[in-house]
């Protein structure tokens, strides 16, 4: 097993190598000029290449993929020029291993920006994840029971109903009408532990979990419906039955738990991308989350916050994807390696 | 419809049979009609005996046994008749009753003990399982009480393999593991649906034996489900053959076995290869297929299968679903057949193919 762990981890920091490369390269060949754009429209051709030497976009691809991977195994000094550093004293900033570049545009490294932002998005996502696993799973088995009656199908109706508007909607319908007209949730805006204490921090996630957690629901309880109605019909729940075993007992020790693989799966991959995709919903609710760090860093080709995040997202996936097979490994005795 | 209860009854333990299923009816409303899986099916069981319950794939065997185990409640089902264990209708009691009495007074083990036991449990797990939800016993002694039975099943270093998964068991070894957990309560009434259909051929034999040896013990009535008819003469004291969810031919094995009045039963003997017989013994297989229960033949339901129709005359055999009555051997044996003459029809025609051995002695 911790073998398994292992190799899995090497493969996955290769990969995330192999992105941080294809990230950079998609990068350059694309036809915008990030020293022209940074520098703006009237910028003389001079100060362009100026720029340009000062971002380090003049050297070649693979010397700049070379100092990335450089900065993120040893940490990096910024202006990455020595001579402007020299020039500049007062612009120097450091940026400590695992360094994942500097924007220039934001005048911070990407470390910093990412510090500010991930807290956001793993609070919304946190809060969504719940409600949607909860009440995803709840739903979900609640029409497999009922299978074919009106509980069945209202559950699965009214999930698929919500799941139908599109996001931005239910986010600002829920603004206008709980948050502004009755007053039920405060006016969202996100609020640290640190200042507001946990009560405030969870008051002000809810309208944004919830918007978040209609859209991955309907799914879930679908899944939640099938893989439960699956293993029902399995031989296994007969002969729970023809042991004398209750019906909740049945349903729940029997069969929820070999519906849970599948479920598991499909959750840790949820969950990583809710991490860093939440971004419509950031943009809804004006959170400062990953999501919108990441359209705006889009927006202004600011490429080493955009490296950065791809990473950072790209690891989150494969850590996610390890977990679930440990998780895999806990759930199902057969997958356990002896 | 044939009404069952104004024929003549089977075994002569009328009445007082520890098990006496009486006309039983399993029907599914499907949206093409209805399928009338069991239609009238009615036997009796002492505790000690064995019935074999032989037929093929869709006879009607399993969806029986699973209405004498109350496993049909909350299914779209429709049952009638009576199923009498020990006086009580099954039918008529409560759901919370059945669960109770399920395991405790009626158990089952299954055909293919893989998929039957739960993968993510141990298989010491699933047994205290069966044994707690009857009776209020602390972890440890439902612990206690399982590694006996695995013992008592031939499991070797039981204390060890309690915790073992059933995909670290043998098929055999999770057969007895099965058979561990359906006695684990002493039932009175023991369905095995083809215990050893899914089993090496060596270890059928040893799974055979060991229902024989603790059914002397318990002092259990069995039904054994089964299309092998080796099976059946092994274990069987009597025997009911179904064909197209009815009976067709019941009586005691011996009997069944050597006069068969039925063809269903010729075809089904027909097909059973023996390994004693000479190489002129032909192995006969019964043509086409088993009808759709939810259009069957107005007649007897064997009829487009069957070779001796031209015997019966007419088209009695087409238009009139033949009674259950008493054999020509007699006793308690009854036969579902138009063919007066079936005994002389089989020592003439039958034997001679299927036991050639059998003739000249």
């Amino acid at each position: 097993m911790v073998a398994y762990i292992i190799r899995r981890v090497i493969v996955g920091l290769l990969m995330l190598v192999a992105m941080s490369f294809i990230v950079f390269a998609l990068f350059m060949k694309n036809p915008v000029d990030p020293a022209q754009f940074s520098c703006g429209k009237n910028c003389p051709p001079e100060r362009i290449e100026e720029t340009r030497h000062a971002l380090g976009y003049d050297q070649p691809l693979v010397v700049q993929w070379g100092n990335f991977l450089k900065g993120v195994a040893v940490g990096r000094e910024y202006p990455a020029d020595e001579k402007m550093r020299e020039a500049n004293p007062e612009l120097v900033s450091e940026c400590a291993a695992p360094c994942l570049g500097f924007s220039q545009q934001l005048q911070m490294t990407v470390n910093e920006e990412i510090a500010e932002a991930a807290p956001i998005s793993i609070s919304i996502a946190m809060v969504a994840v719940v409600i949607w696993v909860i009440f995803g799973v709840l739903f979900g088995v609640l029409a497999a029971v009922f299978k074919g009656t009106l509980i069945d199908r209202g559950v699965v109706g009214g999930t698929l109903f919500l799941y139908a508007f599109p996001t931005f909607f239910v986010g600002a319908l829920l603004i206008n009408f709980v948050a502004i007209k009755w007053g039920i949730f405060p006016a969202p805006g996100y609020v640290p532990i640190a200042e507001g204490g946990v009560g405030q921090w969870l008051l002000q996630l809810m309208l944004p979990g919830f918007t978040l957690a209609v859209v991955y629901m309907a799914g879930y309880v679908r899944m939640t419906r099938a893989f439960v109605l699956e293993s029902m019909s399995e031989d296994y729940i007969r002969t729970a039955k023809s042991k004398g075993v209750k019906g909740g007992k049945v349903l729940f020790k029997h069969a929820l738990r070999a519906a849970l693989t599948p479920l598991v799966t499909m959750f840790g991959l949820d969950f990583a991308a809710v991490l860093g995709g939440a971004i419509i919903t950031e943009s809804v609710f004006n959170y400062y989350g990953l999501g919108k760090l990441a359209v705006t860093a889009n927006n202004n080709y600011d490429l080493p916050t955009i490296v950065g995040l791809v990473l950072l997202l790209g690891g989150l996936v494969i850590v996610a994807n390890i977990i679930v097979d440990i998780l895999y490994a806990i759930i199902d005795p057969r997958v356990r390696v002896a | 419809m044939t009404d069952l209860s104004k024929t003549p009854e089977a075994t002569p333990a009328k009445g007082g049979a520890f098990l006496s299923v009486r006309d039983l009816k399993v029907h599914f409303t499907t949206s093409d009609g209805i399928v009338k899986a069991t239609d009238g099916l009615s036997f009796d069981l002492e505790r000690g005996k064995t019935l074999g319950i032989v037929g093929e794939s869709g006879s009607g065997k399993s969806v029986s046994s699973s209405a004498i185990m109350g496993l049909h409640r909350g299914t779209n089902a429709m049952l009638s008749g009576e199923i009498l264990l020990d006086g009580v209708d099954l039918l008529k009691v409560s759901n919370e009753d059945m669960r109770k009495r399920r395991g405790r007074d009626v158990a089952m083990i299954f055909q293919d003990p893989l998929s039957a036991m739960h993968p993510y449990y141990t298989v010491g797990n699933q047994i205290m399982e069966a044994y707690q939800v009857h009776n209020d016993v602390t972890k440890r002694e439902a612990r206690k009480r399982a590694i006996e039975m695995l013992d008592r099943v031939g499991i070797p270093q039981p204390d060890r393999r309690v915790d073992d998964y059933p995909h670290q068991f043998s098929g055999g070894m999770r057969q007895r593991a099965m058979i561990a957990m359906g006695l684990i309560n002493n039932p009175s009434l023991l369905i095995a649906d083809e215990p050893t259909t899914a089993l090496d051929v060596t270890v059928q034999a040893q799974i055979l034996d060991l229902l024989q040896d603790l059914q002397r013990d318990f002092d259990a009535a069995i039904i054994i489900i089964t299309h092998d008819l080796g099976v059946v003469a092994e274990m069987a004291d009597d025997v009911l053959v179904m064909y197209a969810g009815r009976a067709v031919e019941y009586g005691p094995g011996k009997e069944i076995l050597t006069n068969p009045e039925m063809p269903y039963t010729w075809g089904l003997l027909s097909s059973v290869p023996d390994l004693t017989a000479s190489t002129e013994a032909k192995l006969i297989p019964i043509r086409g297929n088993p009808p759709s229960l939810l259009n069957p033949p107005p007649g007897c339901p064997f009829e487009p299968r069957c070779d001796h129709t031209a015997k019966v005359g007419g088209d009695l055999c087409r238009t009139t679903l033949p009674d259950l009555t008493p054999a020509n051997s007699g006793g308690s044996h009854v036969k579902r057949c138009h063919i007066k003459n079936a005994d002389e029809v089989y020592e003439a025609e039958i034997l001679p193919e299927i036991a050639p051995d059998l003739v000249e002695d």
